[in-house]
């Protein structure tokens, strides 16, 4: 039903496809994001369903593979069978829980719940054998890689709701009965284990909620805890005396992140409130911040000027960043912040050649009077032009700009025919730039980053409001920050200073221990939630 | 700003004690700050300017409104100051009247100064001692009301004070009523708050809690205000609720868990609502594991069995969760008292009520021991929590056959009940030797050994109706299908003078336990002759004070069963036929409206008429002349008496000859 609905969007407009989308993901998907943040399911997948192949043939599963039932004999416990999870418990997750409602006891109530490595036999109860972890319902044992259990909790049966907890921070599992913790089960758990049910008598039926259903057993109020511990040590680790000179070592922080991003007021007064050196010359940092503030204003053409005059040869060696600076250039001239200061001297004329269906009126007109006015009835083509394969285009492309359709380049002219004539003037230089950009686009290593980047830029004309087109995001001024670093973190490394701020580089050596620990299993990576530590 | 040292000796600090009592007010100022600035952080300098006398002069330099507030202030915090000193230094303090003089200033200083958070702030660390002056702080509703609305407007700092010293001032009902009234329970409720995305601070829920929990214990009126008191959106209980998250620090969870225990204690909460069945309880197991300091798990111990003192299901619920039967058995090894106590207690709360509750806790690992070794605990309070579970455990028949057996549990027990316990211990003690005396138990014989007979006796003689119950009680158990020589020693022990005073008892249950006692001596043929021959003339004069006093029915159908029991005996059947008035009072009984006791006096008579025994024959002449087949053929024709028909038929049935 769901998918219909996106279907019918798509006829719509591309916008409504993009939320619908969005819908249908945000219902099935959201409450396991909630529950395990940090999992990068395109890497480790969670389990959300038991596996229609990974099972003993006495399993049946129904109810898109969340009810699961037994069919088989039931003689003896050679007749046991298990299921496990389409996927192993990723360690990201941190604390990973699951829950079965018992549908049925069946004939004795055979039944267990926990968890078995990859490749553990299947006609077995979860627990028996090596790697393999079960709670069973009727004597209430707990079976650690045995035929035999050890006295653990109740016994379990019709209507209970027996749930399942991994502690993938100490590697411990527990289980709950009916909301109750009944405490630590096993301890030393290997990695990379399978929710795991089994059952052994007719009659057997089991449901299960891998979290996308709110469990009885209050979980979250674990997942603080856990935050809470990991926050804890994380404040309490204890460091070496020579580096644990905080105060020192944060001033320097602070300090180095103003000078290196050119805040040269503020250095200056930090520096001299807690005695930090500042290891730059003040006037190379205020051209920094010369710089910087042109990119940030939008003036990016000024900015390459500029940055030609102080640090010469710097552009011309690093023909990527020259081309990153022309692109943003090329966006801010359809936003109009930017005009080639080189041609006609004028300072930043700030008008955008279509600045005429501009954010302004969209706003207060809304989007239909707008393009019943401007379009003049005339169809404009919606499809993004960055869109790989043109040579079915109906119409045809504007020459040397590839993605640029004619309809549009053709368009322009004629939608400001009442202005004056320097607005086509300067329509004319922006096609001239793009030209201009798409021959130096060619000289360049053809790679993808490169190729998309000036397809998103030259998008931006296949629209007859840009800013509110699919496309538009570039035009944001926040945009303009990423830019802004680059040529900045340039600068700096031309001067021999290191090309990104101490504090910087903490942060993302942060996130990418993180990354390091979810694949090497170890899960205290989920609780060490890095935005919350640096916003304190 | 002036110099000092911390050595100053006495001497040299002379000058500016002096100048404390100079009119000039400048010069009274400098030297009250000369002072404070002496005594802070020094426990000698204290000690010094107490025993020099200054406290007077400071408690005058602070209660007078005429003078410089400023004065005033630096005197109360050099109060303040010394409040902080050694038990000696408070304990002077409270003497000089320090604690009534803050109180007296407290009733005019305005609300949210200065002035009235220094007085707060001494006043919680004076009430911080043990034994606090909680007599100086008067159940005045003004001054309480006065103080109730400081815990609730002012500074973080006088709230806390002024709550923690309530807290330690609610001790009984009184205090409880007042405080409610005066409006402590929203007080309260609003220092629960825990802000989102803050740190809880123990430091100021705590006292919080402790109020609550004051205020709540085993007062039903004032729990249930607490349960209807909101503040913002949540109520009391959902406040604690959030408290007792596992992200919260220990402290705080340990003491909400033990605010929602008495309220549910207090009636103000069902047993199986969610907070104390996903809250409270859950919370309260969790803390007892071992992962926790020692002190925490003794508390969380022990409110848990304060929790699960009588309800089976929560009994139920606590033995499964969080391994809570191996925590306990961790915290009894722990080294404290108070952590063997509270697990003991605990114990023997889960145990009270469930067979299989109780077998969970024998089978936990070596606890039999401990328990045996917590009798043997010099500490009266571990000894006595150590009963506590042995009681409840006794009430498994199956453990006083097999585990209690293995371990003599019976020794250490008798050896505590003989060593002058307690009333509670003797209390609980001989409840237990109760059970142990069970005619099943194998501990029977050695405890008979021991002087058992001798000290349950001694019992029997208590001012206390529960030890007297206990004791004749334990007495019945033992004489139960006992050999003859047991029999013997209990009846020459108790003595026949103490036997009718205990049918005399003012506890009708004593009296019930004593004529069951009579029963036990008197059964099986041989013995009852035995006994007869010697006490006959005993048992039937306290038969008949019985049947002829103005007792409860049961009390008389005890009476009747044992003179059916006499009835039983070969030569004792004749004592009964030797007297014509019981005779008569059996015929009357057989018409009786109750009808138990209708049922007792047919079983008296169904002995007396046996045809199959000597002299059967003159019995039943004897009997029939004096109405009781008239009586015994009214019965059977009664609807009333239909379940008896059976054995009115019998009863009938002997008659044969003369029928």
């Amino acid at each position: 039903m769901k998918l219909r609905k996106s279907e019918m969007a798509a006829i719509g407009s591309g916008r409504g496809t993009m939320d619908s989308q969005n819908q249908v993901q945000s219902d099935t998907v959201d409450r396991l994001k909630l529950l395990y943040p940090n999992v990068n399911e395109e890497e480790t997948p969670l389990p959300r369903a038991w596996s229609t192949k990974d099972k003993f043939s006495y399993i049946g599963l129904s109810q898109n593979n969340l009810r699961v039932h037994y069919k088989g004999h039931g003689k003896t416990h050679r007749d046991a069978a298990s299921v496990r999870a389409t996927h192993p418990i990723p360690a990201a997750c941190g604390l990973y829980y699951f829950e079965v409602r018992i549908v049925s006891k069946g004939r004795d109530g055979y039944m267990g719940i926990g968890l078995s490595a990859h490749g553990v036999n299947m006609n077995r109860l979860p627990g028996w054998d090596k790697h393999s972890y079960g709670y069973h319902g009727d004597d209430g044992h707990s079976f650690c890689s045995s035929g035999t259990g050890q006295p653990y909790g109740p016994t379990f049966t019709t209507g209970d709701v027996i749930g399942c907890g991994v502690n993938l921070v100490d590697n411990t599992c527990f289980y709950t009965k009916n909301g109750h913790h009944l405490g630590i089960a096993f301890r030393g758990l290997p990695p990379n284990l399978y929710p795991t049910v089994g059952l052994q008598t007719p009659g057997e039926v089991v449901d299960t909620n891998f979290g996308q259903q709110p469990f009885v057993f209050d979980i979250e109020d674990m997942l603080k805890e856990l935050r809470a511990r990991t926050r804890v040590a994380i404040d309490e680790f204890p460091l070496p005396d020579e580096q644990g000179q905080w105060q020192q070592v944060l001033h320097r922080m602070v300090s180095t992140y103003l000078v290196h991003h050119g805040y040269c007021s503020t250095a200056q007064a930090f520096s001299r409130a807690t005695g930090q050196p500042i290891d730059e010359d003040i006037a190379s940092i205020k051209n920094r911040q010369r710089v910087s503030k042109l990119v940030l204003a939008g003036r990016v053409g000024e900015a390459v000027e500029t940055t030609r005059r102080l640090w010469p040869g710097l552009l011309e060696r690093d023909p990527d960043l020259l081309f990153l600076l022309k692109c943003r250039q090329f966006v801010e001239m359809v936003n109009g912040t930017d005009c080639e200061a080189s041609e006609d001297g004028a300072n930043g004329v700030a008008t955008s050649v279509i600045s005429h269906t501009g954010r302004p009126h969209k706003r207060s007109n809304g989007v239909a009077a707008d393009a019943a006015e401007e379009g003049g009835g005339r169809d404009v083509d919606m499809a993004p032009a960055a869109n790989g394969d043109h040579e079915d285009e109906a119409l045809p492309l504007v020459k040397g700009m590839p993605g640029v359709t004619a309809s549009v380049a053709a368009l322009l002219p004629d939608r400001f025919e009442a202005d004056a004539s320097s607005q086509r003037a300067s329509v004319e230089r922006m096609l001239a730039f793009g030209r201009e950009l798409y021959a130096m686009s060619q000289k360049l290593s053809q790679d993808l980053y490169h190729k998309s980047m000036l397809e998103d830029a030259f998008s931006l004309l296949a629209y007859s409001n840009p800013w509110d087109s699919p496309v538009g995001w570039q035009l944001e001024p926040v945009r303009r920050e990423a830019v802004c670093d680059a040529l900045n973190s340039a600068i700096l490394e031309s001067q021999g200073m290191q090309w990104s701020s101490p504090v910087e580089a903490c942060v993302s050596h942060a996130r990418s221990l993180l990354r390091r620990m979810s694949r090497a299993s170890l899960g205290a990576c989920a609780f060490a939630d890095l935005s919350a530590l640096l916003a304190r | 700003m002036q110099q000092f040292t911390v050595f100053m000796d006495i001497e040299s600090s002379r000058s500016y004690i002096d100048e404390l009592y100079s009119s000039d007010a400048v010069k009274v100022m400098e030297a009250l700050v000369t002072l404070k600035n002496s005594v802070i952080g020094s426990n000698r300098q204290k000690s010094s300017v107490i025993s020099q006398g200054v406290v007077p002069r400071l408690l005058q330099l602070m209660s007078e409104e005429s003078l410089d507030p400023n004065i005033r202030l630096e005197a109360t915090i050099t109060i303040g100051s010394l409040a902080k000193g050694t038990p000696e230094n408070i304990d002077s303090l409270i003497e000089k009247g320090t604690a009534t003089a803050l109180v007296e200033m407290l009733k005019t200083v305005p609300l949210g100064s200065k002035l009235a958070e220094a007085a707060l702030c001494a006043l919680r660390s004076i009430f911080s001692h043990k034994p606090a002056p909680v007599d100086a702080l008067p159940a005045d509703m003004r001054l309480l009301t006065r103080l109730t609305q400081i815990a609730r407007e002012d500074s973080q700092e006088a709230r806390t004070s002024v709550i923690r010293v309530l807290a330690v001032w609610c001790s009984g009902t009184v205090e409880q009523e007042a405080l409610t009234c005066a409006g402590a329970c929203s007080a309260a409720a609003a220092m629960l708050v825990v802000p989102p995305r803050s740190v809880p601070s123990p430091s100021r829920l705590v006292p919080a809690l402790e109020l609550l929990a004051a205020m709540c214990f085993k007062n039903p009126n004032v729990a249930q205000v607490a349960l209807n008191t909101r503040h913002g959106d949540k109520s009391i209980p959902e406040l604690l609720m959030c408290l007792v998250s596992r992200d919260k620090p220990l402290v705080v969870a340990l003491k909400a868990a033990k605010c929602l225990t008495f309220l549910q204690r207090a009636g103000a909460l069902p047993a199986d609502d969610s907070r104390i069945v996903f809250g409270a309880l859950p919370c309260l197991a969790r803390l007892c594991t071992k992962e926790n300091t020692e002190d925490i798990r003794a508390s969380a111990a022990e409110v848990l069995a304060y929790l699960t003192e009588v309800d089976t299901s929560l009994q139920r619920l606590a033995a499964i969760s969080n391994h809570l039967m191996s925590s306990l058995a961790d915290i009894v090894n722990c080294q404290s008292a108070a952590a063997k106590q509270g697990a003991f207690k605990c114990f023997a709360s889960l145990g009270a009520n469930d067979e299989d509750i109780r077998k969970m806790i024998i089978e936990t690992h070596g606890l039999m021991v401990h328990v045996v070794n917590g009798l043997n605990n010099p500490d009266p309070c571990v000894s006595l929590a150590a009963v506590r579970c042995l009681h409840s455990l006794s009430r498994s028949v199956q453990q006083l056959r097999t585990t209690f057996q293995d371990h003599a549990v019976w020794k250490p027990l008798m050896q505590l009940l003989n060593d002058s316990p307690g009333p509670e211990l003797l209390n609980v003690g001989s409840s237990t030797l109760c059970n142990l005396l069970l005619e099943f138990s194998p501990a029977k014989e050695p405890m008979l050994d021991q002087g058992a007979v001798e000290m349950l006796c001694n019992l029997t003689k208590m001012s206390d109706p529960a030890l007297r119950l206990n004791g004749i009680w334990a007495l019945m158990n033992m004489a139960f299908q006992a050999e003859q020589k047991v029999k013997q020693r209990i009846l020459c022990c108790l003595g026949t003078e103490q036997m009718f005073r205990l049918l005399g008892d003012s506890d009708t249950r004593v009296i019930m336990k004593m004529l069951g006692l009579l029963r036990n001596l008197l059964s099986t043929r041989q013995h009852i002759d035995a006994i007869m021959s010697e006490y006959s003339s005993q048992v039937m004069q306290a038969v008949i004070v019985v049947l002829e006093g103005s007792y409860p029915a049961e009390v008389k159908e005890q009476a009747l069963c044992i003179l059916g029991n006499i009835g039983d005996g070969e030569k004792s059947k004749d004592l009964i036929m030797a007297n014509e008035d019981v005779l008569r009072k059996l015929v009357d009984y057989l018409a009786h409206p109750e009808s138990k006791l209708q049922e007792a006096a047919l079983f008296v008579a169904g002995n007396l008429v046996w045809r199959g025994e000597a002299g059967a024959a003159a019995r039943q002449q004897r009997l029939a002349e004096l109405g009781l087949l008239r009586a015994l053929k009214l019965l059977r024709a009664s609807h009333h008496a239909a379940h008896l028909h059976d054995k009115v038929k019998t009863a009938l049935a002997q008659f044969n000859e003369f029928t």
